[in-house]
């Protein structure tokens, strides 16, 4: 080796390294809290992770039985019915925007696509997450992951399969936003052509365990109310996703309009109403859909003679107080032109569907039991910190990278 | 382009073979001679001794020995695998042994997505340590409420009766079977010869049972028969469950899923194309 050439790699190492702490530098500094740290929001929300942290250390050495009121007739409570089934129904806006913006390139939605990605992506993460917090065994989850065990005629080996892959795509179809971040140009646009597969890839994904989730229950006949049991589950569940995922998404696109205000352009905020107004005719249709089809499946299994007792009471203030009222509001909002109507008929959406989805896994579920389950204050209280720890992470990533502003210079 | 269609390609091929295999669901082969139990509730005399030789038999805590247990319906638990309750009935006391039906198809090792719950190739089905997850997804489908789960452990384990497959393995019969004092109240033996039995003691003795073998149907047949002099639902046992296997609930599910995997993604595809002419078309008119 002569002098010139040890001079050169030299020099490279040099750059090399002081790239490296460049890097670093920027790490450091962006993991940094950025504001005050003492807010009313954060204390609390601490103070809701530290009890969850103490209360998963309990459950972790003494069994599930020990923080949960899980038995022997409801083997599934809060964490299954509201974490992962509600949830999962939620983070639905996800693959229903990809549809409209990547497959319809439908444009107007472009703005808010970002943002939903990353919501459904930590959706996913978090409340598919909380499954692990329930298994009862959690070291041999690896077992139907590696292959040495595959339960292929298992729904739930079908889901769980299929929220892996899922996470997978959305990573994917979110990635751009972190080479942006990062400034990797290149990268970058390695990345972003990706991500029409990985949208198609997600949206058959999104298909399948969405309606898979209801399938988990096909094999609860007898045990489920037969207004709830139908060999229909699995539609209901992938149509009603499609609604849940939007009104979540109106709901949402409301609150980070107050909470992220400036980093929300003009032209956005402009557009803003658009968009919603836009949503809210797709879930009207969905729901009337959706509404339809409940009323066939209820003719069809003949199950009149509940109707006229308080389960069918409280059947018909899911379908009617919680499905149909708010399809008409979002009509009404429509005509109107009032976002009031939109966002309210969006929240009686919401709580329809976490009606719909506790009364399949939980509240209908053994319906006949003297015993009913009903949540302790302690599996509330991880719920609330699996909530807690999505927000923070959102928070953390939309004050760093660009899900909401556009960067200049790496339009699309 | 071509990554992308590389990428969607692998996709398809990856969820097809996910899904492909799943077509097969869990089908346990019926032509198969499947090893079972035949409870004659008239002639158990409720004297337990088959719940002793259980706990023995597969190491669980002793029985509660006290005539009172009688009082109250009790149900298997984590300390108990089988369980005999009394039943007051228009023809007095009728005593049932109750465990797990070691259903031809059992819906629980349906639902396992590791194949812990195991139908194994005697009969029996089986829960294999090792494998579970401890997901209770089995507890969630089956139709009898069987398994039990161990709350208050951290190393929690599933319970349910295992038709001593070990001592079936050695030619042994099952433990309970083994010890029962009644006169022939449980027989063990291969399925097809304990129906045949069952009709034979139902047309034998005519009045003295309900003709219905329970399990003979129900939810597809269950490895564990039952007869009885009155009719089931006297007894504890649901009468609402059908003759249409579990498993056979999910199947038509299972089917589509590969059908949705190789037919959406291409139809998608094809509309992105279709769209993008189509804003093409626009933005050169424009
Ligand atoms: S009774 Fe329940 S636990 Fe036993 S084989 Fe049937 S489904 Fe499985
Ligand atoms: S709890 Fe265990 S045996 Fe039951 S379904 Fe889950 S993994 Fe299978």
């Amino acid at each position: 080796m002569n002098e010139k050439e040890v001079s050169v790699t030299g020099r490279r190492g040099e750059i090399v390294v002081k790239e490296l702490i460049k890097f670093s530098k920027f790490m450091i500094n962006e993991l940094k809290p950025k504001g005050r740290l003492l807010t009313p929001f954060n204390v609390i929300a601490g103070s809701i992770l530290i009890v969850a942290a103490i209360l998963l250390a309990i459950r972790f050495t003494k069994g599930l039985g020990s923080i949960t009121n899980l038995s022997q007739s409801y083997p599934w409570g809060l964490w299954i019915g509201f974490d992962v089934i509600t949830g999962v129904a939620f983070a639905g806006g996800a693959y229903v925007l990809t549809f409209l913006v990547y497959i319809l390139r439908m444009e107007k939605y472009h703005p808010i696509v970002r943002v939903t990605i990353l919501n459904g992506f930590l959706a996913y993460v978090f409340y598919a997450g909380a499954l692990l917090l329930d298994l009862g065994r959690p070291w041999n989850v690896i077992n139907p992951v590696i292959g040495n065990s595959f339960g292929v005629s298992s729904v739930l080996f079908l889901v769980a399969w299929h929220f892996m892959l899922y996470m997978t795509a959305e990573f994917i179809e979110f990635s751009p936003a972190i080479a942006e971040w990062l400034g990797w140009r290149r990268i970058r646009k390695l990345l972003a052509s990706l991500t029409l597969g990985a949208v198609i890839f997600g949206i058959t994904l999104s298909t399948l365990h969405q309606s898979g989730l209801g399938a988990l229950y096909l094999m609860t006949k007898g045990k489920l109310h037969p207004l709830w049991y139908t060999e229909f589950i699995p539609l209901l569940f992938f149509v009603s996703s499609i609604f849940a995922g939007l009104s979540m998404v109106i709901l949402e696109g409301t609150i980070s309009h107050k909470v992220f205000r400036n980093q929300i352009s003009s032209e956005h905020r402009d557009s803003h109403n658009g968009i919603v107004f836009g949503l809210a005719k797709i879930c009207a249709a969905t729901m009337f859909v959706y509404f339809f089809l409940k009323l066939l499946v209820f003719l069809h299994d003949q199950s009149w003679q509940f109707l006229f007792t308080p389960w069918g009471y409280w059947y018909l203030l899911e379908v009617i107080g919680f499905v149909l009222l708010p399809c008409m509001l979002f009509i009404h909002g429509l005509k109107r032109e009032s976002l009031l109507f939109v966002r309210i008929a969006a929240i009686l959406t919401l709580v329809g569907i976490v009606l719909n989805r506790l009364n399949i896994s939980i509240i209908a579920f053994k319906w006949y039991e003297p015993v009913r389950y009903y949540p302790t204050w302690m599996e509330i209280e991880v719920t609330l910190a699996v909530i807690v720890a999505e927000i923070i992470v959102f928070r953390w990533i939309v004050n760093r990278m660009p899900v909401l502003r556009e960067l200049p210079g790496m339009g699309e | 382009m071509d990554r992308k269609e590389f990428l969607i390609t692998a996709n398809i091929a990856l969820g097809a073979v996910l899904a492909g295999s799943k077509v097969r669901a869990a089908e346990v082969n019926e032509k198969r001679e499947l090893m079972g139990v035949l409870v004659d509730t008239t002639r158990c005399m409720g004297c337990r001794s088959c719940e002793y030789a259980c706990a023995e038999a597969n190491g669980l805590p002793e029985p509660e020995e006290d005539e009172s247990v009688f009082d109250n319906e009790r149900t298997q638990s984590e300390t108990q695998w089988s369980v005999v309750n009394r039943y007051e009935t228009d023809l007095g006391e009728v005593f049932v042994k109750k465990q797990c039906m070691h259903c031809m198809q059992p819906a629980c090792a349906t639902a396992c997505l590791t194949k812990a719950m195991y139908k194994s190739e005697e009969g029996p089905v089986i829960w294999r340590e090792k494998k579970c997850m401890g997901c209770r997804f089995c507890m969630i489908s089956c139709p009898f409420d069987i398994p039990k789960f161990e709350y208050h452990s951290a190393v929690p384990k599933l319970h349910k009766c295992q038709l001593c497959l070990d001592r079936i393995r050695n030619g042994e019969q099952p433990a309970c079977v083994e010890n029962c004092l009644g006169d022939e109240a449980l027989v063990f033996g291969k399925r097809s010869e304990l129906i045949e039995i069952a009709r034979k003691r139902i047309y034998g003795e005519l009045g003295n049972y309900v003709n219905h073998v329970y399990g003979e149907h129900e939810v597809g047949g269950t490895g564990m028969l039952y007869l009885a002099s009155v009719p089931f639902d006297k007894l504890g046992f649901r009468n609402d469950l059908g003759s249409e296997s579990y498993p056979a609930l999910t199947r038509q599910f299972l089917y589509t899923v590969p059908v949705v995997i190789t037919l959406l993604p291409p139809f998608l595809l094809a509309i992105s194309h279709a769209t993008k002419r189509e804003q093409g078309k626009e933005k050169s008119e424009e």
